[in-house]
Order: C-alpha cells, then structure tokens, then sequence
C-alpha cells in the first residue's frame, strides 16, 4: 500500500520513499516541489501568498513564499537531504478568474511567482522545472519513489 | 484588528441573517428571470482552516463552474457562484429558453449568460445588503470560471491567507422547484470588512 500524504492549503509536508505526496486544486497558489534523488525524501509546499509581511499576528510559515521554502529546506536537511542535492520544481500560479486580458486578482499568481523565483535563487536552489502561469487549475502528485511529478488538469494529464 | 477566532454566537447569528436577506433577494430576482419557483436553504457560516476548504464540496478535483465578483465600496470582499457542469448547463438552456441539453461546451454565449445570472443575482444580494446595513458596495465585472473546484475556491480564499489562517463563508444554497439545480452563493468578506459589517450593525466589538 502506498502511503499518501496529503498538503492541504498553506500546509507544508514532507516525506520519504515510497510514499506520495499530493496536493490538489491549486490556483493561484503554488505548489514548491523539493526532492533528493538519493536519500529519496522530499516534500511540497502550497504556499498562498508571496511575501510574509503581508501577513498580521501570528504567521504560519507554509503559507508564505519567503518562509515555507526555507521552512521546507530546513525539514528536508533534517531528514539527512543536502542542499546541492535537492532538486525544485514549481506549479501553479495561475489567474483564475480573468476576462479579455483582464486580470481581476491584482495578479496574485503571477506575484506568486515572482516571489517563489527569486526565494530559490536567493538561497541558491536548483529550479529545475516549472509549470506555471496560465488559467487553469493544476493537482500535482509528487513520487517520492521516483522522484516523477505528475500533474493533473481538466484537460489534461502529463509528467513535470 | 478583529479576527474571526473572536466571533461569538451573536456574530454568527447575525451573519447568517445578512446571508439569509441578501440570498433571498438574490434568489427572488433568479426566479423572476426564469419565471420558476426557487427554495434556499438557511445561510451557513463556517469558518474553516485553509488545509480543509477545497475539500466542502466532495473532491478538490471535481469540476464546477463558478461566476465570480469583486466587491468594492465600504465593505469590500467577493462574490461565488458555484454550480456543477451538468446544472451551469441546464440553467444556460432555461435563460436562453432553448430546450434543456442544447448547451455542450461553455463558450462565450454560454458563459455570457451565466455572467449575467451572476451579475443580476449580485445586484439584488448587494442591494438587500445596503439597506440593511447603509455600507455602500458596488461589484465589479462578473468572471467566469470553469475548473477545478478546489482552485476556484483556494484562488477565492487567496487574501484571507493575510489575517489569519481560517476562511469565513457565508453560503447559501438555493434550489430550483422543479428541476436537479442547486447553486452555491458565496460572500467572502475582504481581511478587514468583517468588523465593519459587524460595526455597521452594532456589534462590532467581540
């Protein structure tokens, strides 16, 4: 039996071989994919917003751009993970709710984006590969086994 | 500022009446427009943990269709409209008055009608909501969506992630007599518009 481990909206989880990790119906959120290829851990984060600032009172972590990456690095060393070694992927950011070019969310996906981009450079991450942009909602299955990510839209179905 | 961990039962009470009024004018101008007989359902307020919401209407992952506004003005927050494929479909044939099951796909007739499902049920919820509180609010546009249900409502819930960690919806659910149509009727008060809607009522301290 695969184990299934589920992130939820601003959740952050981590785990290792041979479970999978899934998050499901991100939007505008995204989702930060991290894995190492030989210890075969990893773990995703479904950030909300970009920058923790934005936020008042008590801050959780996972749903900020600029503390759940480093809160999900952090978890994954923890597990035995070397930085250089652990590979990220992005999904997500996405404008939901646009019409004729018009964007009515103040563009939070794309902010989003930008955010997460600049956090992995800053602390020197491989961005390997992302899936980002667009109008369409995104559910993104990450095998911990294999290190695939799959990602699922209305349309379609296909490999990261 | 106010936060929702602070609302007591009276708060909730009267949230739910501001669903109940401002539904009930939204579905009495549906009806008109269809010339049907529509029931709703008494307004649930929920507060949720983000990591729960994309789950409250069966799987993250199955489609719906969803008409979406901004609201401005005093109060500023947004409005969903969620409805499921087969019944967005159903209700597009009613107000085109063509048979039921013309409608295959969304395209920018359907959708334009929907929106303005949208944009008149809006007008009516918002109008209710103004004379009974005297906050001023206007509503943008309508947009439409059809995805996901759980990246409809987690993009929805997106600003709330700013003041705290929990998501307060006001929800009713309307349905039409005579036909399978039950629309979902969303107000998501912006990080801020709670205690001035609670204010403008009286009650604006916990």
């Amino acid at each position: 039996m695969t184990e299934w481990i589920r992130v939820g909206m601003a959740e952050l989880k981590v785990g290792k071989a041979p479970a999978k990790i899934i998050t499901l119906g991100l939007g505008s959120c995204i989702g930060v994919c991290a894995y190492n290829t030989t210890l075969k851990v990893g773990g995703i984060a479904h950030i909300m917003l970009p920058d923790s600032s934005l936020g008042i009172g008590t801050i959780n972590q996972a749903k900020f751009a600029d503390t759940a990456i480093p809160l999900l690095i952090e978890q994954l060393e923890s597990q035995g993970a070397i930085k250089e070694q652990i590979i990220v992927r992005i999904v997500g950011g996405a404008e939901m709710f646009s019409a004729s070019g018009q964007n009515v969310h103040l563009g939070v996906g794309e902010r989003n984006i930008i955010a997460v981009e600049e956090i992995c450079r800053r602390l020197n991450l491989v961005l390997s590969a992302k899936s980002t942009g667009g109008h369409a909602g995104k559910s993104v299955t990450l095998d911990l086994n294999t290190g695939v990510i799959e990602i699922k839209s209305m349309s379609s179905t296909f490999i990261l | 500022m106010f936060m929702m961990t602070d609302l007591n039962q009276i708060h909730f009470d009267i949230l739910k009446e501001i669903g109940n009024i401002g539904a009930g004018h939204a579905a009495t101008a549906l009806s008109q427009l269809l010339s049907e007989k529509i029931e709703m359902t008494v307004p649930n307020v929920s507060i949720l943990p983000f990591g729960d919401v994309s789950e409250i209407f069966g799987s993250a992952e199955d489609e719906a269709v969803a008409i979406y506004m901004r609201v401005f003005g005093d109060s500023p927050g947004k409005i969903v409209f969620l409805f499921s494929v087969p019944e967005a479909k159903t209700l597009v044939d009613m107000i085109a008055r063509r048979p039921i099951g013309t409608t295959e796909e969304f395209q920018d007739y359907e959708q334009s009608g929907l929106k303005e499902i949208g944009n008149i049920m809006t007008g009516a919820y918002l109008h209710a909501l103004t004379r009974l509180t005297g906050l001023q609010q206007i509503s943008s546009v309508p947009f439409f969506c059809y995805d996901m249900v759980g990246a409809i409502i987690n993009t929805a819930l997106i600003d709330l992630g700013m003041i705290g960690d929990y998501a307060l919806l006001i929800e009713t659910q309307f349905s039409l007599t005579n036909r399978q149509i039950n629309g979902h009727f969303f107000l998501i008060p912006d990080p801020g518009s709670l205690e001035i809607i609670l204010g403008a009522l009286g009650v604006g301290s916990a």
